[in-house]
């Protein structure tokens, strides 16, 4: 565990750190209550008040209408993707829009004093967990709804046959370097992001009350910026999540 | 890179998997219904108005070809009530004027009568006031007597 929790001062990588905040063991594993565990209970809590606090009007109010335009909007993206085919998967697509999606715009608040701001989707192992829980997942259904014809799916169709080892060969690689681009996007949009924002605020510092002012314009417009990356983040891995459960319950190829 | 930190692993994948269990077990059970329900039931909400405002306006539409229908009903009867009224003025003037034709008739024929009656009688006079004249004339003139009868069968010879 980094245990170098003293004052970062400019190290711009000083923000992903991990501290622990109450240290718990499960035999020789360590599950301790760390900062990104907290985040983690933020971002989960913070969805759920938002989901199940909210009124349910016929004419919805404010944050009704939040809850019910992220419902349309997944379902809507699952309708177009896997047609009616993958609804038992919604519940699961949407958990994963929002979980992302909240942890990408928790990590863009700031409330000085408070808490220390942190983004749980910026360290590879939690998207990499998450992308490979994905994969694992349209694997299994891949198998179970199609048996060992889901394995088709490495053949294309209507190649000469000269190509097609290469051609099995790369769709082979192109399957199994899934979880990885699926995860490396994720965190490293957020880990990139959130290190620019921070190498300006260097700059800012560094470059004093004269010209400060340049760096500190720039960040406000990438501020903007990273807000729509955590947007957009959030909807690329839902998107992807959703292809490659198609792949597996349609196997359109 | 602190991200590549080994020991900070574990407990992120403990705590991941809790705090994400937790929320895809909330979102399942209570989440997703409770907006699906509320989303439906306004589409629901939506379709029964507007099959409602459809019913409505059948319903008008209904009564207006009622009420247009009846109007024609109307229409048509108060023709028929004139046309009648008409018919039964019509007759009724005939059968007066038949019954005022005959009435007219008898008494013409009653005064043609009675003109052909006093015409005969008059004839009758005059043929009495002949034959006394007659009479007169000649026992003045010839100084005898004449019988009626002889007078009278002259005068006939005249005539």
């Amino acid at each position: 565990m980094a245990s170098n929790s003293g004052d970062g001062g400019l190290n711009p990588m000083h923000q992903f750190e991990i501290s622990t905040i109450a240290e718990i063991k499960l035999g020789s594993i360590d599950a301790s209550f760390t900062n990104a565990s907290l985040w983690m209970v933020i971002v989960v809590a913070s969805v759920c008040l938002l989901l199940l606090l909210s009124s349910s009007k016929l004419v919805p109010s404010r944050l009704q209408s939040v809850g019910e335009l992220a419902y349309e909007f997944v379902a809507n993206m699952m309708r177009d993707i896997l047609g009616d085919s993958g609804r038992s998967f919604f519940p699961l697509v949407f958990t994963l829009f929002m979980f992302v999606l909240a942890a990408n715009m928790w990590g863009m608040i700031n409330i000085p004093g408070v808490l220390k701001p942190f983004t749980v989707t910026s360290h590879i192992i939690v998207t990499f967990a998450m992308a490979m829980f994905v994969f694992v997942l349209a694997t299994v259904v891949g198998f179970v709804k199609h048996g060992v014809g889901y394995l088709k799916l490495f053949v294309p169709s209507g190649v000469p046959t000269v190509l097609l080892p290469l051609l099995v060969v790369i769709e082979t690689i192109s399957y199994f370097t899934r979880p990885i681009s699926l995860s490396v996007r994720l965190f490293a949009n957020m880990m990139a992001g959130h290190t620019m924002l921070k190498v300006f605020a260097g700059f800012v510092v560094s470059m004093g009350i004269l010209g400060g002012w340049a760096p500190l314009a720039f960040m406000v417009a990438f501020t903007g910026l990273e807000f729509l990356v955590a947007f957009l983040q959030a909807y690329v891995f839902a998107v992807l999540t959703c292809i490659y459960l198609n792949d597996a319950i349609n196997m359109h190829h | 890179m602190p991200q590549l930190d080994l020991a900070t692993w574990p407990p992120q994948l403990i705590w991941l998997t809790i705090t994400f269990g937790i929320l895809y077990l909330v979102i399942s059970k209570f989440a997703l219904p409770k907006i699906g329900g509320t989303i439906e039931s306004r589409q629901n909400r939506i379709a029964s108005d507007l099959d409602e405002a459809q019913r409505l306006k059948d319903d008008s539409e209904k009564a207006i070809a009622a009420y247009e229908a009846a109007l024609a009903e109307a229409k048509a009867k108060a023709h028929g009530i004139a046309q009648e009224t008409r018919d039964t003025l019509k007759a009724e003037i005939e059968a007066e004027r038949a019954a005022l034709d005959a009435e007219l008739n008898a008494r013409l024929e009653k005064a043609e009568a009675s003109i052909a009656a006093t015409k005969a009688e008059a004839l009758q006079s005059v043929e009495q006031v002949a034959a006394d004249a007659a009479g007169a004339i000649v026992s003045q003139l010839i100084g005898g007597k004449t019988t009626a009868a002889a007078v009278k069968k002259a005068i006939a010879d005249v005539k």
